[in-house]
């Protein structure tokens, strides 16, 4: 009986300074955080609710500014390019990853997959300034992608891409597949090369083909690494910035201005601090209002 | 147990709440700000005096101009030392109301700057301006830097002051035009579009003109047809916010429309949409195109690359003999209110004007016309080149007194936010003349109001 008891005492005894010194090592980190994450992030909830240049006197403005995200029709549409890139930056690289690690996989001895997988991650390391510089040469008037097309006689489809209303937010979503394409494939088939391989000899024992392998086995074991791959990616579409800088910053006429490059010109050529802020508030709980369901829905059953 | 969450819930509780302590009181400078505005005691001798002084400098980079009158300087003046920061045009203007209130430059290099006075960022040069003599200059070179009380600009005290001032009109290519029979520039709006009918006809691209990404270059041509149905005078008046002043004028409408059938006739290159201003340049100097729209700030780059080979002309009246107009605005340099070395800064912008050797730098390194007196000494340039026709076009735009701002700087947004996306979509086809001037006078009316 007294044993436990002086157990408990001394652990009662030596908890404290234990838990300050725990503080004391992650103080550094704490410190870090707070000033560079969670201050700004109430501060910017706190200017929200002004109107204010940055400089001079701000007014109390309350709800205003989350209203007019809502009322400006030029706010919204921005809002709705961004639903639009989902498409590029984040179905387009997840189909196309799953298809191409299912293909690799099917190769995994060869040299050819170590390349492939090289060969596609390669966006990931070239900082995305450079590749959108890239892009937007490939896709200018006189760039590849226009020779290609008249070098196999369809001239009439060359056009500056990033320059015509119909084509620009398309092209820069093309930008962005290309950009995650990699990220989805390697994660993926990290993914893949943690199944059972037993699982894929007793299907095939079971007279299955590769397509009903891919879809009775390695689709529902790479339920997690789906879940990442659509997370990270819609989080890319939804607070997309420096690819459309590079390549359109938001134009021609607004037809791909997105919500992180609005906030950037609300902040700092428009000079209204309020209205940014309100809609970088609004862009964070869009995220987080899309992501949380994905999570819920991608998350291993068992579990 | 229950020790650990209840102490890191207190702590965490502890952390927020000094967080939103030092959040609750409102941003930014709340206290009265009205004696940054008040009147410029009078300077009786602004001079860099004989000790070390170092000037802090904020410049556009991609021009040599600032840095070849600074480096004039400190040979003339050899106790003054630079201190000098470089960033792009875009980049300045983001940053101008943090620079000057953060880290305040004794000179640079700014945008629009209603703005910037209204927070009381900028020194008033108005006992500079009586001191050295500047109010006795033709009172065009200085107004668009007076703002007044109420923030309209034009007139009030002086808050900044130019290296020099542009003019901007039409460069053309000499033997692309001698090859559809043009010997001179056009003496009127129909003989230009005529000449732009013979260019597209002969298979040239008539003219090539940055439209793309966030700049909306068909403002150049646009303000131009303005200026020929309109007067200069009630385009200046919208951009320096006079009460009542709009932009949508039977006068206007006539100009974008008419340049929107020059955009329907395929005048202008098709990728336009897509065309940066270093794009346009590097066409135009490889001889891709016939004209550009573009300012006098080139003349010297020009001369340079295409010697003998270019020409500069103004938009042509409707009429022959008409008056004529041009934007021009100066090469806006300001002092900073927190300056260190203010009175040096002024000694430095006088000089730049009046000076014999940093006028000549003016003209053949910046290619424009000097600032300061009417009968001031001008630097000789040699004919036929195209700095000689910017300047002669200078004189007549002086004497048509059509000088006028640029309808980009009315506001500090209108560009961005009106211009450059209205435009882009009048090239697509996606936007009406009547329509786009309406939604400009429209953003415009709720910028004026903030």
């Amino acid at each position: 009986m007294s044993l436990p008891i002086t157990g408990r005492r001394a652990r009662r005894a030596r908890r404290p300074r234990a838990a300050w010194a725990g503080w004391l090592f992650a103080l550094p980190a704490v410190l870090m955080y707070a000033t560079f994450v969670l201050r700004p992030l109430v501060l910017t909830v706190q200017y929200s609710f002004y109107d204010w240049n940055g400089i001079g006197a701000s007014t109390w403005v309350g709800l205003d500014n989350y209203r007019r995200i809502f009322t400006d029709s030029e706010l919204f549409a921005t809002i709705v390019h961004a639903f639009e890139l989902i498409v590029f930056f984040s179905f387009v690289p997840v189909l196309l990853g799953l298809f191409v690690a299912a293909t690799i996989r099917g190769i995994a001895t060869s040299r050819l997959a170590a390349v492939a997988r090289t060969v596609l991650f390669l966006p990931q390391v070239i900082p995305l300034v450079a590749a959108g510089i890239m892009w937007s040469w490939l896709l200018s008037s006189t760039g590849l992608a226009n020779e290609l097309l008249s070098a196999v006689g369809l001239d009439r489809l060359t056009r500056a891409w990033l320059g015509d209303f119909g084509t620009a937010l398309p092209a820069v979503g093309v930008i962005g597949a290309w950009v995650l394409v990699g990220l989805c494939t390697l994660l993926l088939l990290a993914g893949m090369s943690k199944i059972d391989p037993s699982l894929y000899e007793a299907a095939r024992l079971d007279g299955a083909g590769p397509v009903r392998e891919f879809f009775s086995i390695t689709l529902p074991s790479l339920r997690q690494e789906i879940g990442v791959s659509v997370t990270v990616t819609v989080i890319a579409a939804l607070a997309s910035f420096d690819i459309v800088y590079i390549a359109t910053q938001g134009g021609p006429g607004n037809s791909t201005m997105v919500p992180g490059l609005e906030i950037y010109y609300l902040a700092f050529s428009e000079r209204e601090i309020g209205m940014a802020s309100a809609l970088a508030v609004a862009l964070v709980l869009l995220v987080l209002a899309v992501v949380l369901p994905i999570q819920r829905l991608t998350r291993d059953g068992s579990r | 147990m229950a020790h650990g969450p209840t102490r890191r819930s207190l702590l965490a509780t502890f952390t927020l709440a000094t967080l939103f302590a030092g959040a609750c009181s409102a941003p930014g400078d709340n206290s009265d700000s009205s004696a940054a505005n008040a009147s410029a005691a009078p300077v009786t001798s602004a001079t860099c005096g004989t000790g070390p002084v170092t000037l802090k400098g904020y410049f556009e980079t991609g021009f040599a101009l600032p840095k070849s009158l600074s480096d004039e300087f400190t040979k003339q003046y050899p106790n003054v030392k630079w201190d000098i920061r470089e960033d792009q045009f875009a980049v300045i203007t983001q940053n101008a109301p943090r620079v000057l209130a953060d880290d305040p430059p004794d000179l640079m290099r700014l945008p629009q700057v209603s703005e910037l006075v209204k927070d009381g960022l900028l020194k008033n040069l108005d006992g500079y301006a009586t001191a050295f003599g500047w109010d006795k200059w033709p009172a065009s070179q200085l107004e668009q830097m007076r703002v007044s009380s109420t923030g309209q600009r034009g007139d009030g005290p002086l808050y900044a002051m130019g290296l020099n001032f542009s003019m901007t009109g039409i460069f053309y290519n000499k033997k692309m035009a001698a090859q559809i029979g043009m010997t001179k520039p056009p003496a009127t709006l129909a003989e230009f579009d005529s000449l732009l009918q013979k260019a597209k006809d002969a298979g040239l691209t008539p003219i090539n003109q940055f439209n793309g990404g966030a700049t909306g270059g068909l403002a150049f041509p646009l303000q131009n047809l303005m200026s020929a149905y309109g007067e200069p005078g009630a385009i200046n008046d919208w951009i320096f916010q006079k009460s009542g002043a709009t932009i949508d004028t039977p006068a206007s409408l006539q100009a974008t429309q008419h340049l929107e059938k020059w955009l329907k006739a395929g005048y202008f290159a098709k990728d336009i949409n897509s065309q940066d201003y270093a794009t346009m340049m590097s066409r135009f100097i490889g001889g891709k195109n016939l004209f550009i729209f573009d300012g006098d700030w080139e003349s010297g780059n020009l001369d340079k690359q295409m010697a003998g080979n270019v020409g500069f002309f103004l938009m042509p009246a409707q009429s022959a003999g008409g008056k004529q107009a041009a934007m021009s605005a100066p090469l806006t340099y300001g002092i900073s209110s927190k300056a260190k070395n203010a009175d040096c800064a002024a000694f430095f912008l006088n000089w730049v004007a009046t000076n014999q050797q940093a006028r000549d730098i003016a003209v053949k390194v910046g290619g424009s016309h000097p600032m300061g007196p009417a009968d001031a000494y001008m630097p000789a340039v040699a004919e036929g080149t195209v700095t000689a026709s910017t300047l002669a076009a200078g004189a007549t735009i002086g004497k048509d007194n059509g000088a006028m701002d640029f309808i980009a700087n009315a506001t500090g947004a209108i560009y961005a936010k009106s211009w450059t996306p209205q435009l882009q979509k009048l090239a697509a086809g996606q936007q009406t003349p009547d329509a786009l001037l309406k939604s400009v006078q429209k953003d415009y009316e709720t910028q004026v109001k903030n």
